[in-house]
């Protein structure tokens, strides 16, 4: 059959479409990861035997799956407890739970490395556990994760082209469409790796600039 | 919880669980060996070879797995490549797991000191005998812990065949949600077999980890 691209530039519409949808979606589940990261990396650490040792259990059974299965549980799980969310919520919270459980093996490590006397100083001038936790121990943390959570960010990324098999019309799935219309799978699948390659340059760019950033405020 | 149908289902689950284990034995090995090729030329002493070695690292992990096996599945009778979804889930997961193990086999090897192919030339070594008798052996206990890690990735990799109707443990699953509405249930029976197997890997790394260390 041979490569034609000649037409790619017809359905380019679609693609930059799908483009747009995949960065929304990429930016709110990470987001999502990031904060349900930290959330669930203090229920891990501080939270009470009884919440503790199940919501191990439960990481331990998000880090054991594939994603796709787990997109699975969650688009058709919500809908058979009568949540019907559309396929793109679904999506992103899938996706953001996911990398928030990856998220919150970096950040559980970064609190545990964080100098006691941090906790034990502000404890002294007078804030509570919890202050202590949130205004002095996290945000150092968060600051020594920063560079190793960029990298589950752009998994991230390229992990969202599987919302596109619950169908969420992303930049994948928008291939998808200009090759039913087509049937050209080889030129539009090559036009979608490109965008994705074009947004993971950029997320290595903008991380390593912020990994500079970090090092000089240290 | 309906136990009953899962009584009924779980022999298919077993069954597709052993074709992910086939998947993810042979993924694994073309792995290895393009993780092997790739870092051998992304240290090769020709400019040309290096750049061939760090561009197929560099578009195999920044673009989506899924991409790359649709790339390969869909697109490669267009240009006279015609796999079964079998063989294109092997080859195209196999060779984006190359692009991950020549980061990891390539870290090991230049983490070894450079005095010790210094020592081995000395003592007359050429520089493939220093490099397979002196360096290979001290960056292979170094990388065993890291390929574990690209191994546990690997087979939860291996659900993307799903996407192209591999009848493996995530299509099955898939496929049982569709026709009996029980999400739960399908993923426990699934996502069981699937930590079975990573544990039981993980196990097995570990063990070989503790093997090759010296001490």
């Amino acid at each position: 059959m041979g490569l034609d691209f000649t037409v790619v530039p017809g359905h380019l519409d679609i693609i930059l479409l799908g483009c747009a949808w995949t960065i929304g979606i990429a930016v709110a589940a990470a987001l999502l990861s990031f904060f349900g990261g930290i959330v669930f990396a203090v229920i891990a650490l501080y939270a009470p035997w009884i919440i503790r040792q199940p919501f191990r259990l439960i990481e331990w059974v998000f880090m054991g799956t594939p994603l796709l299965l787990q997109l699975f549980l969650i688009y058709f799980g919500l809908v058979q407890i009568g949540i019907d969310l559309p396929a793109f919520v679904a999506g992103i919270i899938g996706l953001g739970l996911h990398f928030a459980v990856y998220n919150s093996e970096l950040i559980q490590t970064a609190i545990l490395s964080v100098d006691k006397g941090q906790m034990e100083a502000a404890r002294t001038v007078g804030l509570s556990r919890g202050q202590a936790l949130r205004k002095v121990v996290i945000p150092q943390a968060v600051r020594d994760v920063i560079p190793p959570i960029g990298n589950n960010m752009i998994a991230l990324l390229k992990d969202s082209a599987l919302v596109s098999v619950i169908g969420v019309s992303e930049l994948t799935l928008s291939a998808q469409r200009a090759i039913g219309a087509t049937y050209r799978p080889f030129e539009f699948y090559l036009v979608a790796a490109m965008f994705y390659y074009i947004i993971n340059l950029c997320m290595e760019w903008v991380q390593r600039r912020i990994e500079r950033r970090i090092s000089i405020s240290r | 919880m309906d136990i009953d149908l899962m009584m009924r289902v779980y022999p298919f689950f077993l069954t597709a669980a052993w074709t992910t284990i086939q998947l993810s034995v042979l993924t694994a090995l073309l792995g290895l060996a393009m993780g092997a090729l790739g870092a051998s030329a992304r240290l090769s002493r020709f400019a040309l070879v290096r750049f061939i070695g760090a561009a197929y690292v560099s578009l195999f992990r920044g673009t989506p797995a899924l991409i790359q096996l649709f790339i390969l599945y869909f697109g490669g009778p267009q240009i006279g490549i015609q796999l079964d979804a079998f063989e294109a889930g092997v080859i195209g997961l196999g060779i984006n797991a190359g692009a991950y193990m020549t980061e990891t086999i390539r870290g090991a090897i230049i983490s070894i000191d450079k005095g010790q192919r210094e020592a081995g030339r000395t003592l007359g070594l050429s520089q493939w005998q220093a490099t397979y008798k002196i360096i290979l052996p001290q960056a292979a206990r170094l990388m065993v812990r890291p390929l574990g890690v690209n191994l546990n990735m690997l087979i939860k990799a291996t659900a993307l065949v799903a996407a192209i109707s591999v009848v493996e443990l995530t299509y099955t699953a898939q496929r049982y949600i569709g026709s009996t509405y029980k999400p739960f249930e399908m993923f426990l029976l699934a996502g069981v077999l699937y930590m079975i197997i990573i544990y039981a890997t993980g196990r097995a790394v570990a063990w070989l980890d503790r093997r090759v260390q010296i001490t």
